[in-house]
Order: structure tokens, then C-alpha cells, then sequence
């Protein structure tokens, strides 16, 4: 998966591509371009936290709509009533989800908070840790949604201010959608950098890979899931903040997000940024289309179908395809 | 010690009773000593008095025990076959809507009794091809729960929208949040034979020194149903078939390399848990005499994998007593703390008891659910509980 990363070659054509194919779309038929490129975005954006906790840490997080939920109230809180700047308010709906994450990867994910009670009173570990106990950890994870989700509606009742969507409109489209396009990718590229340039990304594709190995190498595996699930969960916030003032805040906003993000990291495979962002072109366009001509319940079942083609012919998604063709051209050469 | 060890081990036996235990014990249920059984017939005589007692509960514990066989249902899915299915809900829902469709369009006795079958078969049809696309897809472990949970999803949007007059099937409207009322009252037989009214029929029974009591038709119906497939469900996991159900939770692969059919084993499991799921949707919907699409809710979804985890996966007894006592639980605490509740159980359970509680209690030797004289069961239950110090 990272010498998918790290061939850049192929990367950078594949986003000059894009780019060129964007900026096409939009002066020729402008409309139809910023739907599905905002389709795109969507399916990235709700993907893509999860793609960062489940590739790495191998770890299904179904409460991961209500760490979007998380974001998206920090954000429209923080706005109606602390009267942040909109930007300064997403960022710290963002932080506030990332510190959220912190706390739930250390009581529940690691167990390390349990632990230390259970070693200090009687003497023995509480629980196991929940990396790769995949099924384990869903059922865990689904339970915090639950009680997020109803937490949430018990405090803040059953929908709360929602905040302005800012900008205007350009050729009947808001600008604010069209501004999220770039900000998708600037999010994508944050990521890519993060762990593929930076020692820490080196450190957190080596636990990845191998985790024994990269202990005896000294790096703290333990300490890098930490981080992992709090960047995890802090993209996932920040989805929220960007998604906040689109959507109306409801305890259950979450679950418009699960479809998108689930079917997005099955499609896309074990690579956090190649995969998101492609499953993101495949399914952005599916979801709008299928979704604008016969209406919302034709664009999930379009992509519960997709989901399941892909795992049929692509097994570990769009990025074991790209896998295999490099396997197959290197064996060739 | 005399007496838990009178089962004989295998073979034919002289007597029917000790030949009919030998059917329904095994090393893959949780129960296999006569003290079980005693306990387990001193249970059912309760169940079966509790009413009578209890003065009028029965209404609402019937509802309990309908939901007990969803409970069963994903425990032989997902405690038996190892496939956890956040779908059971699915195919519950459309077991409850086909029953619905067809008992309105034919609401005489014959046809309201064809109205179960078709529900029941429905779910079981529905879960045979989701199964088939998943199983022989290649599509396997978490993805398998990824596709139930959209599963869920896609058929919660899609009842949400059939308000409109559209769609109407012959007589009955699916009408989208609103639900479905005006089934017909659950009445089984066929006409000019004999029928019998089981749903809003209570008779006044007279008791010898409790006075007149409320006597429910549909609770007995229901508790019978229930031990019928409990007592059905532990023949099939202790046979040679539920064996290699066992074989594919612990290792697929290897028991692929054995040499075993494990995607028609999958896909058989699957479609069995689909219709005992479509047939409990049916006398769900027969109990209320409604339904609507928030059986297709996540939160709805949730609670067969509460129950199942909560009472032990591994174990149909487990399932069975949690469904019923979660469910009381999360009646009477009712309001909006309920679902707090639910999913604090659910954490805690997974973190602290992760093989449940039922095999965590045999583990420690309780006499009426021990795994009786098998010591390598009860070593491998105890380490399943991971969190556990070995002890002497």
C-alpha cells in the first residue's frame, strides 16, 4: 500500500487529470460539474477519518458518525454561543472531536484507563485491547453510538440552532459547496503529506506493516494508535464542522454520513488517501447521479451494489487492484 | 456426579428419553446435565404459571418471547457460524411486512396461516440471496457486517418513502412512516375445519384458589414456539452440520482445507437465520397487529447484537434468557434513558465479559448449566473470556 504512496509519478498525473477534467466540467456545464464534484467531496470527507482508524489500526469504528456529530455540534455551538468566527469555530470543533477521540482511545479502543484502575485495585487487567478484534470492536464502538447519540438528544433536545450557510451562489450553485471541493483537497493533500513526508507518518506506516518489528525498533506502536485514532477522529470532527452548516443539527445526523463512508472504504481498499480519494471518484458520481434521477433511496442502493461488485472483483478494494497491475508490470519487466 | 454422568456418551441408547438427549446435547451447547434439564422444566412450568400468577403480565411478555427467537436467530448466525449480521432486522422487517401484505389481501383463516408461511419464507428468500451475492461473492468477515449494516439502511430509506398511493400492494398500503395498520387478527386453521382466534381472545379462566385469571391464547403460543425452536436449534448445532458451522467460526480456512462446502455451510446457517428472523417478524407483527419501517432503524438493528453479546454468542440459552431480560430492562427503565442503558450494556458486556454471561456462569461450574464432564469445553469457554485469570 505505500509504494502506492510513494510512487508519486502516476499520482501526480492522476490529479493533474482531475484538475484539468474540473476545470473543463465547470466552464462547459457548470451545474452538473459542482454537483457531482460536491458528491465527490462528500464521500471523501465522510470517509476519510474512518479510512485513517480502520487501515491503520484495523479498527471499525461505528461510532464514527457520531464523532461527525461530535464536530458538527462543537462547531454550531461554538458559533450560536461562544460567537467564534465560523473558520476559528470549525477548527475547534475539529480539536474538540480529536481530544474526544483521545479520551475514548484510551478508555475503550487501548484500554489503558481500565487497566491501570484494574492493575492498581485488583491487581490485574480489565479488558484486551481492541486492535484487529474487528468484530469486537464494532460491537463496542456501535454501543458508544448509542449512547452518544441518545446523550446527545438528552442534553440538547431534539435539534439545536443550525448556522448560516456562508457565501453566495455562482451559476445557481452555492459557493459555499463549491469552496468544501477545494477544501477536500487541501485535506487530502494534508493527509498525504502527514504520512508519507513526516517521521511520524514513517513511524505510523511501520506499525502498520508490522508491528512487532517496528516495536523492536523502538517505535511506541502504542503511543502512534493513539494519535492515529485521535487524527482519526479529528478528521472525522472536522467533516462535521464543514458539513455544519449544510445540515440540520439533529442528534441522528450521523447516520446520513455511515452509508458514504462504509461503502467508500470497502471500494477503496487498505490505503488511506489513494483509496479514499478514488473510491471517492467512483462512488461521488454514482451517489449524485443515481440519487438526482430517482431519488435518494436509487443512489444507496447504487452503491450498496457497487460495494458489493467491488468486493467480488476487486478483493482488498481499488487499492489491491492498483496493487496487482504494479505487481503484474514488475514481474513483467 | 452419578447422576451427570448417566447420558450415555454416543451409540444407540435403549431408552427414548436418554436417546433424545443425545440429540439435543453436545459440546456446542451450554446445558448437557439432567440438573439442566430439571431446572430447564422447572423454568418452563414458571413461564407457563407466570400469567396465571403474575395476573395479566403475560400480555407484554409475550412480546419478550417473540423477540426471543430473533435473539436465537443471530445467535446461530453470528455465536454458531462466527458471521456477525447487524441485518437479522432486515429480513424480521420484511417477514412482518410480507405477512402484513398478504394477511390483508387475504384476511380469511387459511389465508392468514399462508400469511405466516409467506413471511417466514420471505425472510428466509431474502437472506438466501443477500447470503448467495455475499458468500459465493467472496465477501467475508467485517465486510459481511459492513454490507448488513448498509443493508439496513437502504431498506429503512426505502420503506420511509412508499407513502404514496403507488405503493399498494392488492389491498394493503405499505404506507411509509405511518406503518401498516389493519392486519387481521391472527386467526390460524383452515375454514370449515377449525380455527382458532390467538391474538385480543383472552378468556376468563377460572383457577382452583386464585379466582378468575386472564388467560392469553397468543402468550402460550408464543412460549411454545420458542422452546420448539430452541429445543430445535441445539438438535441442529449438535449435529454433524452444526459441527462444521462451529469448525468455520474457529477457522475457515482450515475448515475449507478439510474439505468442507464452507460457503454452502455459510449460505445454508445465513438462510436459516433469515427465516427464523422472517418468522419472529411475522408474530411481531401479528402481536401489534402493525408494523412500520422502524424495525429498519439502526437503533433497532442494535438490539438482537446487545442481546446476543450481553447472554453469551455462543450459546442459544444465553441468547434466549438475555433477549428476555434486556428487553424487560429496557422497558422498565422506558423514556430516554433506555437507550443510554442499552448501549452502556453493550460496552460493558463486550469489555468486560466478552463471551457473555451464560458461559461465563458455566464456566465457573454452576451445576445446572455446566458443560457436563468435558473439561476441554469448559477450559476453552473460560479462556474465551480473555479477561480472566486462570484458576485452579
Amino acid at each position: 500500500m505505500m509504494q502506492a504512496l510513494s510512487q508519486a509519478r502516476y499520482g501526480i498525473g492522476a490529479v493533474v487529470v482531475v484538475g484539468v477534467l474540473f476545470a473543463v466540467g465547470a466552464l462547459t456545464t457548470p451545474n452538473l460539474t459542482f454537483r457531482i464534484s460536491y458528491a465527490v467531496s462528500f464521500v471523501v470527507l465522510a470517509a476519510i477519518g474512518l479510512a485513517i482508524i480502520f487501515g491503520i489500526m484495523g479498527v471499525i469504528n461505528l461510532a464514527h458518525g457520531e464523532f461527525i456529530l461530535v464536530g458538527a455540534y462543537a462547531t454550531t455551538l461554538a458559533v450560536t454561543k461562544v460567537g467564534l468566527p465560523l473558520p476559528v469555530a470549525m477548527v475547534a470543533g475539529a480539536l474538540v472531536t480529536a481530544v474526544f477521540g483521545l479520551v475514548v482511545e484510551r478508555v475503550i479502543i487501548s484500554g489503558y484507563v481500565p487497566n491501570w484502575i484494574g492493575q492498581r485495585t485488583v491487581g490485574r487487567d480489565l479488558i484486551t485491547p481492541f486492535y484487529d478484534r474487528l468484530a469486537d470492536s464494532m460491537v463496542a464502538t456501535f454501543g458508544l453510538s448509542l449512547i452518544m447519540v441518545q446523550g446527545a438528544r438528552i442534553v440538547f433536545g431534539n435539534s439545536i440552532d443550525q448556522i448560516g450557510v456562508p457565501f453566495g451562489s455562482t451559476a445557481g450553485y452555492p459557493d459555499y459547496r463549491i469552496a468544501l471541493v477545494g477544501i477536500t483537497a487541501g485535506v487530502l493533500a494534508l493527509v498525504y503529506v502527514l504520512f508519507t513526508q513526516t517521521l511520524f507518518g514513517t513511524r505510523v506506516r511501520a506499525t502498520m506493516q508490522d508491528e512487532q518489528t517496528a516495536k523492536a525498533l523502538g517505535i511506541d506502536t502504542e503511543r502512534t494508535y493513539m494519535y492515529t485514532f485521535a487524527i482519526g477522529s479529528g478528521l472525522a470532527g472536522f467533516t462535521g464542522a464543514l458539513f455544519a452548516p449544510l445540515l440540520s443539527m439533529q442528534p441522528s445526523i450521523g447516520d446520513q454520513f455511515l452509508v458514504e463512508a462504509f461503502v467508500a472504504v470497502v471500494v477503496g481498499g487498505a490505503s488511506v488517501v489513494v483509496g479514499t480519494s478514488l473510491s471517492g471518484l467512483l462512488l461521488g458520481p454514482i451517489d449524485a447521479l443515481f440519487s438526482d434521477e430517482f431519488g435518494e433511496f436509487a443512489g444507496r442502493i447504487a452503491l450498496l451494489i457497487t460495494a458489493m461488485l467491488a468486493l467480488r472483483f476487486l478483493p482488498g478494494g481499488i487499492t489491491g487492484l492498483i496493487d496487482r497491475v504494479r505487481a503484474m508490470r514488475e514481474g513483467g519487466s | 456426579m452419578a447422576t451427570e454422568s448417566s447420558a450415555p456418551a454416543g451409540g444407540t441408547s435403549p431408552t427414548p428419553i436418554a436417546r433424545l438427549r443425545n440429540r439435543l446435547e453436545g459440546p456446542n451447547t451450554i446445558g448437557n446435565s439432567r440438573p439442566f434439564w430439571i431446572g430447564f422444566a422447572l423454568v418452563l412450568a414458571a413461564l407457563v404459571a407466570f400469567p396465571i400468577l403474575g395476573a395479566g403480565t403475560g400480555n407484554q411478555f409475550s412480546l419478550f418471547l417473540v423477540l426471543g427467537l430473533l435473539g436465537l436467530s443471530l445467535s446461530l448466525v453470528w455465536g454458531y457460524t462466527g458471521i456477525l449480521s447487524f441485518g437479522q432486522t432486515v429480513f424480521f422487517g420484511v417477514g412482518a411486512y410480507t405477512f402484513g401484505v398478504v394477511s390483508i389481501n387475504f384476511p380469511s383463516p387459511g389465508g392468514i396461516t399462508g400469511a405466516i408461511a409467506a413471511g417466514t419464507l420471505a425472510g428466509a428468500v431474502l437472506a438466501a440471496l443477500l447470503g448467495y451475492f455475499m458468500f459465493y461473492g467472496g465477501v467475508r468477515d467485517v465486510y459481511v457486517t459492513i454490507i448488513t449494516l448498509v443493508s439496513t439502511l437502504v431498506m429503512l430509506t426505502f420503506m420511509a418513502q412508499t407513502a404514496g398511493s403507488e405503493w399498494t400492494i392488492g389491498e394493503a398500503a405499505l404506507g411509509g412512516f405511518n406503518g401498516m395498520p389493519g392486519m387481521p387478527l391472527l386467526t390460524l386453521g383452515a375454514e370449515g375445519v377449525f380455527t382458532f382466534q390467538f391474538v385480543f381472545n383472552e378468556y376468563e379462566v377460572l383457577v382452583p384458589f386464585l379466582g378468575t385469571r386472564v388467560f392469553d391464547p397468543f402468550y402460550y403460543l408464543a412460549l411454545a414456539l420458542l422452546v420448539a425452536a430452541y429445543l430445535g436449534l441445539r438438535v441442529l448445532v449438535n449435529m454433524d452440520f452444526g459441527r462444521v458451522l462451529v469448525a468455520i467460526r474457529e477457522d475457515e480456512d482450515r475448515t475449507m482445507m478439510f474439505g468442507y462446502d464452507v460457503k454452502r455451510a455459510k449460505l445454508v446457517s445465513f438462510t436459516l437465520g433469515g427465516g427464523l428472523a422472517g418468522f419472529s417478524g411475522v408474530l411481531y407483527a401479528a402481536r401489534n397487529v402493525y408494523i412500520d419501517p422502524s424495525v429498519f432503524e439502526l437503533y433497532f438493528a442494535t438490539l438482537p447484537v446487545v442481546w446476543v453479546s450481553v447472554g453469551g454468542r455462543k450459546s442459544l440459552l444465553g441468547a434466549v434468557s438475555a433477549t428476555i431480560a434486556v428487553e424487560y430492562l429496557r422497558l422498565s427503565i422506558g423514556g430516554e434513558f433506555a437507550l443510554v442503558a442499552v448501549g452502556a450494556l453493550l460496552l460493558l458486556s463486550i469489555l468486560v465479559l466478552p463471551g457473555g454471561v451464560v458461559p461465563w456462569t458455566a464456566s465457573r461450574g454452576i451445576p445446572w448449566v455446566r458443560t457436563d464432564g468435558i473439561p476441554w469445553i469448559r477450559k476453552r469457554v473460560r479462556g474465551d473470556a480473555s479477561s480472566e485469570v486462570t484458576e485452579s
